[in-house]
């Protein structure tokens, strides 16, 4: 079975994340990149499927800069078999449309049975490439699972909806997200680290993919303003003396909130 | 019949039992806003009548509705809205960013090759057409986007659009679809995972109270659900207090957990890392309490009580039934 994982790297979220107000784009520089957990879980699913599942490969792929190959090793290093990271300044601030395609493009080269991702970026938080590789590669989409097995021809599992779980199922090829309902990734060890370095990691540019990205073939989405929040106003901050209750519920009641 | 030269087709989300969802008074609100809002229910025939009257009744011009089977995920909305959009071609086309939101609207965007734009916290209409608005980076950025060209696909954040339309005389007509037999997930039935819950759902909720690790147990956080039954609130939890098992994952609230913008937020033994503020701070009015007056929370409460959480949250508790009586 030949299974790929989506995997991003993002900005830390435990640091403050910039956007250049000229671009409008991240500030890659500003805070270190890791490897967006959700898309470790993603990861750790393949592996734990790709061991059931005998004669499996698991292939990262990450579409990012240059500067992302420690990134896309990581994956490497936690256990994937070979990694495709698509590299190329044209890519620069690629909207959700341009990097469905392109993803798509790189892993339908692959012949995969299954795509595996996690079901928001920690970043854009955008949650529809799932959906939007599957409609390009022809394939069912069961996103945010819970709960997921894989066996030789199908896929099923428990996923999440906006009013309480239920049970999905899909013919393999199929894409899939997963959420941080299932484990986190095992830590690379340093075994793992060594052999990543030996691993297949193919960089692939636009020309590779053969994939027409041209602004006037399909419209793209454009960012026309960017702005830094203004900070938010420092409230009232009391010490509680035996009536911050009643206080606070005064302060509900003025501002029309109870 | 002719549509709405400024139409916006608003996808609405169908809850398991026929009705609309919440998020649609927003989404027919965000729509009136930069056009005529001309609703599609898609959902099995026959069984979303609730929904389609209340599609009117929040502003719909037109309702379509589709027959659109539930055991298969995602296609038969995204085949309704292939079929809408050629009937209406609208200037806009608004879906919730619900779970069954993005898929519908991601799937809808690649196939119809439309520019996508997620998670907006407002739309508007400019003199080169409709521009979203968003809240990025966990609220520290507001940016606009639009599409170079077409009717772009917008997803709308829950709960962050204040906006309502006016009922309308909705006219309903069936909308015919050609299944496009592309391949689709077997879903089952919906099972509510909290359905014996009176509270509304953390998603869209306009009161949120939080607890975070200041609880200290799964016994004591009973006291968040108290403070959220006084409130009509939903309820919610830091990320801290997920993984020391006090509540469910479902109910964080965070950068990994459900974004939240209500109209009133109230933390309780919240420290206010990065990852939880991202989730909540496009609230409207914030309070925390939390016993240690240096937790970042308090940088960005409206309200902030620097005090013992378990003496000032039952004091607030009487206060506000003492209100109702």
């Amino acid at each position: 079975m030949k299974i790929f994982v989506l995997v991003k790297e993002v900005p830390d979220t435990y640091g403050d994340r910039t956007l250049s107000l000229a671009t409008g784009l991240a500030e890659r520089g500003a805070s270190d990149a890791v490897l967006d957990e959700i898309t470790e879980r993603a990861l750790e699913v393949a592996l734990v499927t790709a061991a059931a599942n005998p004669g499996s490969e698991v292939v990262a792929v990450s579409m990012a800069p240059e500067t992302a190959t420690a990134s896309v090793r990581r994956a490497l290093a936690i256990g994937a078999d070979s990694a495709v990271h698509i590299a190329d300044e044209a890519l620069r601030g690629a909207d959700l449309g341009v990097t469905a395609k392109v993803l798509a493009a790189a892993i339908r080269r692959g012949a995969p049975d299954l795509v595996i991702t996690g079901n928001l970026s920690t970043d854009g938080s955008g949650g529809v490439l799932p959906a939007m590789l599957a409609e390009h590669l022809g394939f069912a989409q069961v996103t945010a699972l819970s709960a997921v097995q894989v066996s030789a021809d199908a896929v099923t599992g428990t996923r999440a909806t906006d009013f309480g779980a239920q049970e999905a199922s899909a013919p393999l090829p199929a894409v899939i997200s997963i959420t941080e309902a299932l484990p986190d990734a095992r830590f690379p060890n340093f075994k793992g680290i060594m052999a990543a370095k030996k691993k297949p990691l193919e960089v692939l540019s636009l020309a590779d993919l053969d994939v027409d990205i041209d602004p006037a073939v399909a419209p793209q989405a454009i960012l026309t303003a960017v702005a830094e929040k203004p900070a938010r106003a420092a409230g009232v901050k009391i010490t509680d003396e035996g009536d911050a209750g009643t206080q606070l519920v005064e302060f509900l009641v003025q501002n029309r909130l109870v | 019949m002719s549509y709405p030269a400024d139409a916006i087709l608003v996808l609405v989300d169908v809850t398991p039992t026929g009705d609309a969802a919440p998020s649609t008074a927003a989404l027919l609100g965000a729509a009136a806003q930069i056009g005529t809002p001309v609703a599609l229910v898609a959902a099995p025939a026959g069984t979303a009548q609730a929904a389609v009257d209340a599609a009117g009744s929040a502003g719909a011009a037109v309702v379509l509705t589709a027959d659109a089977d539930a055991t298969a995920l995602t296609v038969p909305l995204v085949d309704a809205l292939q079929a809408a959009d050629a009937l209406v071609r609208p200037d806009a086309i608004l879906v919730s960013n619900s779970i069954a939101g993005r898929d519908a609207a991601g799937r809808f965007a690649a196939r119809a090759e439309r520019a996508l734009l997620v998670d907006a916290i407002g739309v508007s209409r400019d003199d080169e057409g409709i521009v979203a608005h968003h809240s990025v980076y966990g609220g520290a950025y507001l940016t606009d986007s639009a599409a170079t060209f077409g009717a772009p696909v917008i997803t709308v954040r829950q709960g962050a659009i204040d906006a309502r339309a006016e009922a309308q005389q909705a006219q309903v007509e069936e909308l015919s679809v050609t299944a496009s037999g592309a391949a689709a997930a077997s879903v089952g039935a919906i099972e509510a995972v909290e359905a014996t819950s009176s509270r509304p759902d953390l998603r869209g909720a306009a009161r949120v109270v939080s607890g975070g690790r200041g609880l200290a147990s799964k016994e004591k956080f009973v006291l968040v659900e108290q403070l959220a039954d006084a409130l009509g609130a939903a309820v919610g939890a830091s990320r801290a207090a997920v993984d020391a098992g006090y509540i469910p994952q479902s109910h964080q609230v965070g950068q990994t957990g459900v974004s939240v913008s209500p109209q009133l937020y109230i933390a309780l033994g919240i420290s206010g890392a990065i990852q939880h503020r991202a989730g909540m701070q496009t609230a409207k009015t914030i309070v925390a309490i939390n016993k240690d007056g240096e937790a970042p929370i308090f940088d960005v409460a409206d309200f902030g009580i620097v005090g013992d959480l378990f003496t000032v949250v039952p004091q607030v508790i009487e206060a506000l039934e003492a209100r109702k009586k």
